[in-house]
């Protein structure tokens, strides 16, 4: 392995942050952006990257990231994982909690961090689980987990079914400076759901996932947020109605946010008539109105952040028929180029919604997504936002390959990721 | 890639009157005293049922033989298959011992398009989850053409296909047939038995539509659907649903009572149905060989008429 530059001079970029747009050349230093300008020279041992043509911006926090590490590491670790996200462009990712063990206990959490920490490509951080186990059952210790550094907690993969539960979270939550994120699914509605409930599923006589399971859900912790005024960060919406009801939330000021999928402002749930499971999701696919309402929920701010929900599955599994096939995308890789292909929107309104707008919700708003000055840590990507490309699964730093974007254009490709003052991609390769 | 036959909607209007033509041939052998025939002499079918079903196995295994097929049977009930075993390495296994044809039933909507991309051979699927039976279609629709003698497609028919229509591949394949050769199809069932979003050529009470029907199609009740809230009780879907005595005095003459099998007496089925005039419920079973016969000899045959003359034995 290479030893890596400690300084760097990234050079005729233009220059993406939440102050606006700019041209400069960019030198990092210890860590840190040390000097901005233009025409800056070179110094020895500087190591100059041409960022001509390129954006060069604060890296991308992906809120929502399956690592499968502990408990599932045939399918990915937090090293391969973590790959794979700088690779995306993303310098910090959140690491679900449905983990075996759960990452309920400080001890999990603990090794999660320290397992990002040593593969040294972007931060992990550890969300935490609202119930044990992820049962629904008996709370995990907040304050415990808060002070070992856990702002996000979520039984993903499951929302919490019990409304009494769920408003206790809420209330012990509101002193502890912590995030409840929910995944919105009433599962009485949902038992068996394969696919979005609507006429293709019926034509495919599959089991149908209705929208109405997601937005009872997301209605009802509206509603607590509105009574214990707690925050919450509603996951991977994925209805036109679930964004009316944001919509509506945010236009009475309650203290929500959401994120939305790349998957679900791309793909439809007519995928499905290949009954193939690469493109079993939950929540599922569903129909280019709801993408249409999903794409406008991210350009008047309705939807905070795109993150990825990246769930990496071994190829056996998903060879499974339908209805025993796990759920779940690869999405690290491909964010930004689905962004750029699929939101009619400006490059600097798709980089808030992946960069300093989840930092933001995330709590690492201190270190990540930071405007581009000197003295702020040196956390950015440079992509190129007009590169077409395809992905090829074997070329995916992901253990798995159940990406459901091949064959699907892409635009914009992530070239060099700075993590920490440290080039860990350079012309789209990992460093280690 | 071998030919395959998954659904009604991938066969065709083309392919599927073709296949009943052929069937007619089929039926001139089976009444033979010695029905049996060279036709697919050396070809290997094996039957890989993951779901229960005696009848459509037996069905096909017969079928094959009576074509001079080679069987095998594969039958794994569901229950036992471990949920990590792969499907793909299952099939590949058998494929590679030499086989033409896959007949697959499974409970898992979708799995006969898995298996057919995983192998060479025709795949031919017996049933799928909710979603398709194309094999039962083309007897229903063999029967229907044989015994109103309509040769030329089923224009101005009118059908009733009642029961539960949500979770039946039965419903689905076998409404696409009769819309294909010119029914009309109206499924009359409670909101809770009807596919989500479906809206058109629906009625909620049989007593709205029995009086101006050819063709009742009659769906096995489960009686497990009142344990998920489907319907309250089965004794209310008798009174809105079943065909009763008193139902069965409205009929007229000319309505053909069909039934996929196995029904469930004082049910759905609340009389006696030999005694109704217009009872195919037996020549379903029996069409079933001929146009199984029919798809096998479509899919493995040489295509020559011919061999299906002679004896059979070499």
């Amino acid at each position: 392995m290479k030893p890596t530059p400690s300084k760097l001079l990234i050079t005729n970029g233009r220059l993406i942050d939440a102050g606006g747009e700019r041209s400069a050349d960019v030198r990092i230093a210890d860590g840190v952006v040390a000097e901005i300008g233009v025409g800056l020279l070179s110094s020895d041992g500087e190591q100059v990257v041409n960022a001509a043509g390129m954006v060069v911006c604060p890296g991308f926090v992906d809120l929502h990231v399956h690592l499968r590490e502990p408990g599932r590491e045939e399918a990915e670790t937090i090293e391969t994982g973590s790959r794979g996200a700088a690779l995306g462009g993303f310098t910090a990712i959140v690491a679900m909690p449905n983990t075996d063990p759960t990452q309920d206990s400080v001890g999990v959490i603990e090794f999660v961090r320290q397992q990002g920490e040593r593969a040294g490509l972007c931060e992990v951080l550890p969300s935490g689980s609202i119930t044990i186990g992820r049962k629904g059952e008996t709370l995990t210790p907040f304050a415990e987990l808060a002070a070992a550094g856990v702002r996000l907690f979520t039984d993903d993969g499951n929302g919490v079914q019990d409304p009494q539960l769920m408003r206790r979270a809420y209330e012990y939550a509101s002193d502890l400076g912590i995030t409840m994120a929910q995944h919105c699914e009433v599962e009485r509605l949902t038992e068996g759901a394969v696919m979005h409930e609507g006429s293709c599923c019926s034509h495919l006589g599959l089991p149908g996932w209705p929208s109405l399971a997601e937005e009872l859900m997301v209605h009802r912790d509206i509603e607590l947020v509105r009574l214990t005024g707690a925050p919450a960060h509603f996951l991977h919406l994925s209805t036109a109605g679930s964004v009316e009801l944001v919509r509506k939330a945010k236009a009475d000021g309650l203290a929500v946010t959401a994120e939305a999928t790349p998957h679900h402002i791309s793909l439809t749930d007519e995928l499905l008539t290949s009954y193939s499971a690469l493109y079993k999701v939950t929540p599922p696919l569903r129909t280019m109105g709801d993408i249409e309402a999903i794409r406008e929920g991210l350009r008047d701010g309705t939807i905070d952040a795109i993150a990825t929900d990246h769930a990496p599955h071994v190829s056996e599994s998903k060879e499974l028929p339908l209805d025993q096939a796990p759920p779940g995308m690869l999405g690290l890789e491909t964010a930004l180029g689905v962004s750029i292909a699929h939101l009619n929107m400006p490059l600097v309104d798709i980089v808030a919604a992946l960069s300093w707008k989840p930092a933001e919700i995330a709590g690492v708003a201190d270190r990540h997504g930071r405007p581009i000055e000197v003295g702020e840590p040196a956390n950015l990507t440079v992509f190129d936002p007009a590169e077409e490309w395809e992905v090829v699964p074997g070329q995916l730093a992901s253990k798995s390959r159940n990406t459901p974007f091949v064959g699907v254009a892409l635009t914009g490709r992530v070239k060099h990721t700075i993590f920490n003052g440290e080039a860990v991609v350079l012309d789209g390769v990992a460093q280690k | 890639m071998s030919r395959s036959l998954l659904s009604i909607s991938e066969l065709g209007e083309p392919g599927l009157r073709r296949l009943l033509s052929i069937a007619d041939h089929m039926a001139e052998v089976n009444r033979r005293a010695n029905p049996k025939v060279p036709a697919l002499r050396g070809k290997t079918v094996c039957n890989l049922f993951f779901e229960d079903s005696t009848r459509t196995r037996l069905s096909f295994e017969t079928a094959a033989k009576r074509l001079s097929a080679d069987t095998m049977n594969f039958a794994v009930s569901q229950s036992s298959l471990n949920k990590g075993e792969s499907l793909r390495d299952t099939v590949e296994t058998i494929a590679a011992m030499g086989v033409d044809a896959f007949v697959i039933r499974h409970g898992s909507s979708g799995a006969p398009w898995q298996l057919s991309s995983w192998t060479t051979a025709s795949v031919i699927n017996a049933g799928d989850g909710w979603h398709a039976h194309p094999t039962q279609a083309l007897l229903d629709m063999y029967t229907v053409r044989t015994t109103l003698n309509r040769l030329e497609g089923f224009d101005g028919l009118r059908v009733a296909m009642v029961g539960d229509i949500k979770h039946s591949r039965v419903a689905r394949s076998t409404t696409e047939a009769f819309k294909m050769l010119g029914a009309d199809v109206t499924w009359v069932a409670p909101r809770t038995l009807l596919p989500p979003s479906h809206k058109e050529h629906v009625v909620a009470h049989l007593d709205e539509v029995i009086d101006d029907i050819d063709i009742l199609y009659l769906l096995r009740m489960q009686k497990e659907r009142m344990n998920e809230a489907l319907v309250p009780h089965l004794r209310e879907y008798t009174t809105r649903f079943g065909l009763t005595p008193e139902r069965a005095a409205r009929l007229g003459d000319h309505v053909l009572v069909m039934h996929p099998g196995p029904m469930n007496r004082g049910v759905e089925m609340a009389v006696d149905p030999s005694e109704l005039p217009g009872n195919v419920i037996n020549q379903q079973v029996t069409n079933g060989i001929n146009v199984r016969m029919a798809v096998l000899f479509d899919l493995l045959g040489s295509g020559s008429e011919n061999s299906l003359a002679g004896s059979p034995e070499a």
